[in-house]
């Protein structure tokens, strides 16, 4: 995912002088061409968060489109007071996106974790909150930044995540995309969990139920009449999110669902609890640890279709 | 309209004012307009407005019937807190309309008590949460930069706010990018919040830091209006560095019994207070 979004930015950066490339010291092995070809449009800002954001609202109040790019907590919750104040409140041009969603560098440690940062983006008033679901979305997600005047906040994982959708997508700010259709259950998945809802809606079907899966790559504003659909056409929906149960689109879509009349559907949030993982290993090992896998999701939704 | 052509200052000669007199008229409308509120900061007003008024009327370039006229100088206070001075000058100079600053901090005004952007003209960034200016100025600074701009980039810093890290990340790129276009003002009153900013956390020797830094760095009697408009008008200092002003003040500066007293960080004078106050400024 990450290699597909740099990809983009590096190409409309070649074809719209406004847009700069800001980092806080990373991306090694990505960045150097571009900073070398384009050097006016490349700034490198030290390992100084607070500074970066800010300097990247100040560039886009004189007319820049920043891409300030970091990892996981650093461009988020670091620096979480110049995003609402300097970026968000003077609705600068910035999109902050970063490396490292939820899990990504799971044996770094918890430091290098983030599991919180959907839910204080999408507190930020103006703030397009989107978490890719495979190299194909991430790889559109620059040029509907470009379109849109106002922040974004983008959550990537890492580089080598497989491609989920079939070939070229219609990719909008703001509207989900069906990747299976079905009317038993609805696997509402943002970022990675997108993956493991396509694999979970392979083993629904094997045992005979339909799941849609939506990828809800736009935490904010999110698609409420996706959500409205899911909710009158089927009975069970599952929201799936490699982040804190608290504040991101499990948070969302219940908030949606709780104040909508009449009967819902049965709702569960698959996420991470509100905890520091306890233990130490890959991504996947921590997935598994908080029972994030396609077996559990399968699982859930068979009880809570038979319940 | 404007063309390419730099003017050598916003206002036609003859409706320049002396910066001393603005200062005092400042002064008279800022206490009259903390006092009506009831709002704090008349001290953190006091201590800076000779700085504004020598930068309003003698060295920034600007338009009030184009606030975002894009060849304007850029100024940022970064001390958000003494916001009432600078709407003072701002309505002087017909950015927007003086009976708004009669509404200053009440109920439906266009004025809050910390600097915000949103529907002011003339205020080029909301600041208030101290340590975000300089950041801010640094960015469009190095922005003006890169579109070979002529405009500069001015930026006052109160004291205390010189304890938030933001700044000195920022104190460290300007000069390594060589952000000559930029000078920070440091309103060195010498009092913060709970006291004396020796006794909370010491920054002496203040001019030195930044000249570790990378900066050309200066210090100045602050209320000097002499002093300061030779050194404005003379940034940069040195080609190739920001320029950092360290401008010693007195905190509640030009009211007897304002002055170097924490308590009017907090309140405004009141009552017989206020008399006395307009009084000392010359108001009979």
């Amino acid at each position: 995912m990450r290699n597909a979004f740099f990809n983009a930015v590096f190409a409309l950066a070649r074809e719209d002088e406004r847009i700069v490339l800001m980092t806080g010291d990373l991306g090694f092995r990505i960045v150097e061409g571009f900073m070398a070809e384009r050097p006016k449009q490349f700034l490198n800002a030290g390992i100084a968060e607070q500074n970066m954001m800010s300097m990247a609202a100040g560039m886009a109040l004189e007319g820049k489109i920043v891409f300030a790019y970091s990892i996981a907590n650093f461009p988020t919750l670091r620096c979480l007071e110049q995003v609402r104040n300097d970026v968000c409140y003077h609705g600068a041009r910035v999109a902050i996106f970063c490396s490292g969603g939820g899990f990504t560098y799971g044996a770094m440690g918890v430091t290098h974790h983030v599991t919180e940062d959907l839910a204080v983006t999408r507190a930020m008033p103006g703030l397009t909150v989107i978490a890719p679901g495979d190299p194909i979305e991430a790889g559109c997600v620059p040029a509907a930044i470009v379109a849109h005047d106002g922040p974004f906040y983008v959550r990537l994982g890492k580089a080598g995540e497989p491609n989920i959708h079939a070939g070229p997508i219609e990719f909008r700010r703001g509207r989900a995309i069906t990747v299976r259709e079905g009317d038993d259950v609805s696997l509402i998945a943002t970022g990675s969990m997108l993956l493991v809802a396509t694999r979970a809606a392979d083993r629904l079907k094997a045992d005979g139920i339909n799941a849609r899966v939506l990828s809800m790559h736009t935490v904010k504003p999110l698609d409420l009449d996706a959500v409205e659909a899911a909710a009158a056409e089927t009975s069970v929906i599952l929201t799936l999110e490699e982040h804190s149960v608290i504040g991101g689109l499990g948070a969302a879509v219940a908030e949606y669902l709780s104040e909508r009349p009449g009967a819902g559907p049965r709702f569960k949030r698959f996420g991470v609890p509100s905890a520091f993982a306890s233990e130490i290993g890959s991504q996947e090992h921590l997935l598994a640890h908080f029972g994030l896998t396609e077996a559990a999701v399968a699982e859930t939704a068979k009880q809570m279709l038979a319940s | 309209m404007h063309n390419q052509t730099r003017p050598i200052h916003p206002l036609p000669t003859q409706e320049r004012q002396s910066s001393v007199d603005l200062a005092l008229h400042i002064r008279r409308t800022t206490v009259e307009m903390t006092s009506r509120a009831n709002a704090s900061h008349i001290a953190s007003c006091f201590s800076v407005i000779d700085i504004l008024a020598v930068l309003y009327s003698q060295v920034l370039v600007f338009d009030p019937k184009q606030p975002r006229w894009r060849d304007r100088d850029r100024f940022i206070l970064s001390k958000g807190h003494a916001c009432a001075a600078l709407y003072a000058v701002l309505a002087e100079y017909g950015f927007f309309p003086k009976e708004w600053l009669a509404t200053y901090y009440l109920d439906g005004s266009h004025l809050a008590g910390h600097a915000t952007h949103k529907g002011v003209p003339g205020i080029e960034v909301s600041t208030g949460a101290l340590g975000h200016g300089l950041p801010l100025a640094t960015g469009m600074a190095l922005a003006g930069k890169r579109d070979e701009r002529t405009h500069r980039v001015f930026c006052i810093l109160s004291d205390g706010e010189c304890d938030e890290g933001s700044n000195w990340e920022a104190a460290l790129f300007a000069p390594h990018h060589r952000l000559d276009n930029l000078t920070v003002i440091i309103d060195y009153n010498k009092i913060q919040s709970l006291g004396w900013v020796k006794d909370v956390i010491n920054l002496d020797p203040l001019a030195d830091k930044w000249r570790a830094f990378g900066w050309a760095a200066r210090e100045v009697d602050g209320h000097d209006h002499a002093a300061l408009e030779a050194l404005l008008t003379g940034v940069p200092f040195e080609a190739g560095r920001p320029s950092c002003i360290v401008a010693h003040t007195t905190k509640g500066k030009g009211v007897s019994f304002m002055e170097n007293n924490l308590q009017y960080h907090y309140t405004p004078p009141r009552g017989d207070e206020l008399a006395r106050a307009l009084a000392e400024l010359g108001v009979k």
